[in-house]
């Protein structure tokens, strides 16, 4: 059985003087298993060729779908209409990135800014010998490292918290983590000294107020609460 | 002023061209003076509640608080040197604190409107905790002033009196209510800040955590609401002997 459904979109152009912010209604039948990034294809193709949205993978694993969704950060390609028992689904642009157009924001500069400042690589004291077996680390180590690999750089936690929506400068759960991510790796010769001058400001980890919107709303459902509270107290030992 | 001042707060870096370590010490004793302030509260509204067992446990209990076991008839000096030191962590634990609230028009609208679409328990409750907090920049503010300068007046008959007669009541219902939610929504911030009670899984740890807090804030307010309608019980039945004080039965019945 299908129904009629009806989705809402702010549509808004920054770079055309002319265009004014409004809400668009568009009403389509729902199709069995629809999300909603085939929800807004269909909107585009067949209602408003003007409207945009940004996607690549339509599996949850790129990050460029990311939009408000009856006031929750989520990927469109991961949300079923089907979730939405009245039918009626509102759509914003993530706050807190640039507003390219209508559902579409700039999260890529953004996240090279986060991790350009909080030095997101590797750094070893020794020169790599590529031609040497590398150095072993336990299972449980490498399980730490790699969970936290897992982030698609979506976005969902910066635009899901409070202190990042008030705070311009604050360096996002995804930038904490980004930095937990590498104070875990053995391979990385950094000590908490160096991480303090990447995060030891009200700015970085002392800004988080531990709201948690962040780990509630990561589609990837990285474990945020406990690696902030990590970095966290690590960096007030320093 | 030092050079080095200068020198940080113009490059940003100390003169080792280090980040400061102040933010860290800053966001620790935060938390500190939120924690015993928090410890402070928790025993300081069962002291209070003593008035549910009867006139002569609260009355028994000031004497005790004012040292009536060393000092004859007990000093109430000591119940305002205890109000001094936790003026001061108060208002330490406020100007830390402080710097957390939405300042600006434009921080207070992002912070409303992302809250009421995001229908999210936990950011709610750090609103509940900054507007508490407001309230008892002014509330804590009366009542510890209260405590510092008339330290004498408190007693089954004094604090009636001052709850009832003295219209205290109002300020009274609003500063409990405000100090109760706010205690609880602190410590369940502290034990997710710290990842104190982490354990084996965070995640049912974390809603663990909130229902015991939640639990607690509960019994908390149920006492604390039913001592004070206690005290409005005896302030009214008290009225017309107001500035009259408690004594013990045991005084009364040795003068007889
Ligand atoms: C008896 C009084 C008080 C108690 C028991 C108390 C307790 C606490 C606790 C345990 C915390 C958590 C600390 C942390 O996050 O590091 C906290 C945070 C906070 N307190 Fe208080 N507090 C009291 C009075 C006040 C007052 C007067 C203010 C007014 C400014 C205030 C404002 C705040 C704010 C805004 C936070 C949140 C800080 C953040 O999110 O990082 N508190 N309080
Ligand atoms: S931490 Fe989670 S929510 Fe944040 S950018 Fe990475 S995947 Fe997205
Ligand atoms: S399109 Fe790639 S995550 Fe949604």
């Amino acid at each position: 059985m299908s129904r009629e459904i009806t989705i809402t979109a702010l549509k808004y152009n920054p770079s055309d003087a002319d265009s004014q912010p409004t809400f668009e209604t568009y009403t389509l039948e729902e199709t069995p298993g629809m999300t909603l990034y085939i929800a807004l294809t269909k909107i585009k193709a067949t209602i408003d060729h003007d409207l945009s949205s940004d996607f690549v993978c339509r599996a949850g694993i790129c990050g460029a779908c990311g939009m408000v969704v009856n006031g929750k950060p989520s990927l469109a390609c991961k949300t079923l209409t089907s979730s939405f028992p009245e039918g009626k689904i509102d759509l914003l642009p993530l706050p807190t990135f640039p507003l390219i157009k209508d559902l579409s924001v700039d999260t890529g500069s953004w996240m090279q800014k986060m991790n350009i400042r909080v030095n997101s690589w590797i750094v070893a004291n020794e020169p790599t010998d590529i031609s040497k077996i590398e150095k072993r680390i336990s299972p449980d180590v490498a399980d730490e490292v790699f969970e936290l690999d897992r982030c698609i750089e979506c976005g969902l936690c910066v635009a899901s918290c409070s202190t990042s929506l008030m705070k311009e400068d604050f360096v996002g759960a995804v930038g904490l983590s980004r930095i937990a991510r590498f104070s875990i790796d053995p391979y990385d010769s950094r000590t908490d000294e160096d991480f303090y001058e990447l995060i030891g400001d009200d700015d970085g980890i002392f800004g988080c107020m531990s709201l948690l919107a962040c780990e509630d709303h990561c589609p990837k459902e990285l474990p945020l609460q406990t690696k902030i509270a990590y970095m966290r107290r690590k960096m007030v030992m320093v | 002023m030092s050079q080095n001042d200068i020198i940080e707060s113009i490059t940003g870096k100390t003169v080792q061209k280090k980040k400061s370590k102040i933010p860290a010490r800053l966001d620790l004793l935060q938390s500190i003076s939120g924690l015993f302030l928090a410890l402070f509260i928790v025993f300081h509204l069962i002291f209070e509640s003593s008035i549910l067992l009867g006139k002569e446990s609260m009355y028994s209990l000031t004497k005790m608080f004012e040292a009536d076991f060393i000092i004859e008839g007990g000093s109430p000096l000591i119940i305002s040197m205890l109000a001094i030191i936790i003026s001061i962590l108060f208002v330490f634990h406020a100007f830390l604190a402080m710097r957390k609230f939405p300042r600006s028009y434009r921080e207070h609208l992002r912070l409303k409107t992302h809250a009421k679409m995001l229908k999210h328990t936990d950011t709610n409750l750090w609103i509940l905790q900054i507007t508490t907090g407001f309230m008892l920049f002014f509330l804590g503010a009366i009542h510890l002033y209260t405590m510092m300068s008339q330290p004498q007046n408190i007693g089954p008959y004094a604090s009636s009196d001052r709850i009832y007669t003295d219209l205290m009541w109002a300020m009274y219902l609003l500063l409990l209510v405000s100090v109760v939610l706010h205690t609880g929504a602190g410590v369940y911030r502290l034990i997710i800040k710290w990842g104190i009670f982490d354990g084996k899984n965070p995640r049912r740890n974390r809603i663990l955590s909130k229902n015991i807090i939640k639990a607690v804030v509960v019994f908390y307010l149920f006492i604390g609401l039913y001592s004070l309608a206690t005290y409005m019980k005896i302030g009214y039945e008290h009225k017309d002997n107001y500035g009259e004080r408690y004594h013990s039965t045991s005084e009364v019945n040795h003068a007889s």
